[in-house]
């Protein structure tokens, strides 16, 4: 799935892939709708954030496998209070860190999409959605989620 | 005892601070403050301030020890340190660090120290104003994680879901370090006490964290001067000997984008048992506890990391009576602590837990001995300490 409308106002800093281009497949990857993350080549260990070495080997083969864009709730939380100019007068919103059992339990933040005072539930599945700031002088994607039965 | 244990060998025999200023407030220069709470804290200790010969901070505080020791006229600098990350949860590190540096010869008279004007550098409590970002806090900041109460709040809601504890105990450690700020004409509450109704009606910061969940942002400066056990006999202070001091955190405690494998914690799991072992205490002989507050829900999870009560405890335990100084099982930052004293980065919870052994503190624990801290709860690395009179050796 993929959005153009934006769950939280611009303004707010937005991602760019690192210099060192560590984390350059995963940019690549969401702005065409795919969740690309790092399984280590040697142990196959699945990891997130990236790093230059593999956690659990100290491997430096890693390697870069697409996972499917879903996953469950880990935990969440709903930011009133704003903290930056970009959301002031903007009200409540919804972040929610997101487990991706098939994906060796890694997490992934992200805003949850629809009503901002929807109750949440920790466990509940959800699926990614891709939103495409093309207009940006330097276009970027987020990755949201929403709820599926 | 081994020999390498810390247990004993060192101890805080001054304590001092400015005056706390509301954020913004304060008159002086940041680093003014922190000359004017060390000149406190050795006039306290009765030692002439150019006998110093070391400094321990932490979170990269601003104010450069060989430039303190040019502006005092210190006599030779031997130990500069700073404990590298977490925040305030380097608070008993940097006390950890000087104990570590006077019990090994390095130096001998090692000031701790924590300065902040934020009305002169920036605050913690908001969002960078930068138009990018990237590296680990690409994955979060852009979705409005911006903030420490942003950064925290997940951990603590997951331990609310994995535990059942509800949030009356969030609001009994809120309510109680209020009551203590009440008789502390030092904090910044002092005079305005905090009602049950009013901490039920404050606004949502961030769920699980309403306002009076959360710290205040102030300034001001703290510091305390460490010596040698031997040294401390003869001042004029009653000496509150360091029986331990750790920090660190768990495994993978770091992993970016809120991947920690023990992610409902405080940080403590791993540090608990090694500050009673080396303190060669537990839990049920701490007197008097300080625990850093940024928010509630991590004071919550402290204490039970620690083996004051169970997760299953939790709910009937952590009531606003048993964390009162006055005839509470567990009396909770006396001072009135970060919520309610001042956010002097967990400093003051460090001096007030030495103050607990001298007997000088404003919520005085009857006969306390054993004088507990924990520092800076769900950053990574955290710390902790435990401060005993002398018949605790
Ligand atoms: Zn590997």
């Amino acid at each position: 799935m993929s959005t153009s409308e934006f769950y939280l106002p611009e303004g707010l800093p937005a991602p760019a892939p690192a210099p060192d281009g560590l984390d350059k497949p995963y940019w690549e990857g969401v702005s065409v709708n795919k969740l690309i993350v790092q399984r280590c080549k040697g142990c196959k260990t699945y990891q997130w954030g990236p790093e230059w070495v593999c956690h659990k080997c100290h491997s430096f083969d890693i390697g870069w496998e697409e996972v499917a864009p879903k996953g469950v709730i880990y935990s969440w939380e709903r930011a009133w209070h704003p903290v930056h100019p970009a959301l002031k007068d903007h009200g409540p919103y919804i972040v929610v860190l997101v487990e991706l059992p098939h994906a060796g339990n890694i997490r992934m933040i992200g805003n949850l999409l629809g009503d901002p005072k929807q109750d949440i539930k920790i466990g509940a599945n959800v699926e990614a959605v891709f939103e495409h700031h093309t207009g940006s002088k330097m276009p970027y994607t987020l990755v949201h989620w929403r709820v599926t039965k | 005892m081994s020999d390498r244990s810390l247990r004993g060998k060192t101890a805080v025999v001054g304590v001092g601070e400015t005056t706390y200023y509301k954020r913004g407030g304060a008159p002086d220069a940041e680093f003014v403050l922190a000359i004017k709470a060390i000149l406190a804290a050795c006039e306290d200790a009765g030692i002439d301030p150019r006998e110093v010969d070391g400094f321990s901070s932490y979170s990269n505080d601003r104010n450069d020890p060989s430039r303190i020791s040019a502006a005092l006229g210190i006599k030779e600098l031997k130990f500069a340190c700073m404990q590298w990350g977490g925040g305030g949860g380097g608070g008993s590190g940097a006390v950890a660090n000087a104990a570590s540096a006077v019990a090994s010869g390095v130096a001998d008279v090692v000031v701790v120290f924590r300065a902040l004007a934020q009305g002169q550098f920036a605050r913690f409590g908001q969002g960078p104003k930068m138009s990018a970002i990237a590296g680990d806090m690409a994955y979060s900041m852009p979705y409005g994680v911006m903030s420490p109460a942003q950064m925290f709040a997940m951990r603590c809601t997951r331990h609310l879901h994995e535990t059942g504890i509800t949030r009356d105990t969030y609001k009994a450690v809120s309510l109680a370090t209020y009551a203590h700020a009440q008789n502390n004409p030092r904090a910044v509450m002092h005079g305005r006490p905090l009602t049950p109704e009013a901490y039920d009606n404050a606004r949502w910061i961030v769920e699980p964290y309403q306002l009076y969940d959360c710290c205040m942002e102030n300034d001001g400066a703290a510091a305390l001067v460490i010596v040698s056990a031997d040294r401390a006999k003869d001042l004029k202070k009653k000496p509150a000997y360091i029986l331990g001091a750790t920090s660190g955190s768990e495994y993978r405690n770091a992993a970016p984008s809120h991947n920690a494998p023990l992610y409902a914690t405080s940080s403590f799991t791993s540090l608990a048992p090694r500050l009673y072992d080396m303190a060669k205490v537990g839990p049920k002989d701490v007197d008097v506890l300080q625990s850093y507050e940024n928010f509630t829900g991590g004071v919550v999870m402290s204490i039970i990391e620690h083996g004051f009560c169970t997760h299953e405890e939790a709910n009937s335990f952590m009531t606003t009576e048993n964390f009162l100084a006055k005839g509470g099982k567990l009396p909770l930052n006396t001072s009135g602590g970060n919520l309610a004293e001042c956010y002097m980065h967990g400093l003051e919870l460090i001096t007030e837990a030495v103050r607990q052994i001298r007997g000088e503190s404003p919520n005085q624990v009857k006969d306390a001995k054993i004088s507990m801290v924990t520092s800076g709860p769900m950053v990574t690395p955290v710390s902790n300490s435990i401060f005993g009179s002398r018949e605790t050796l």
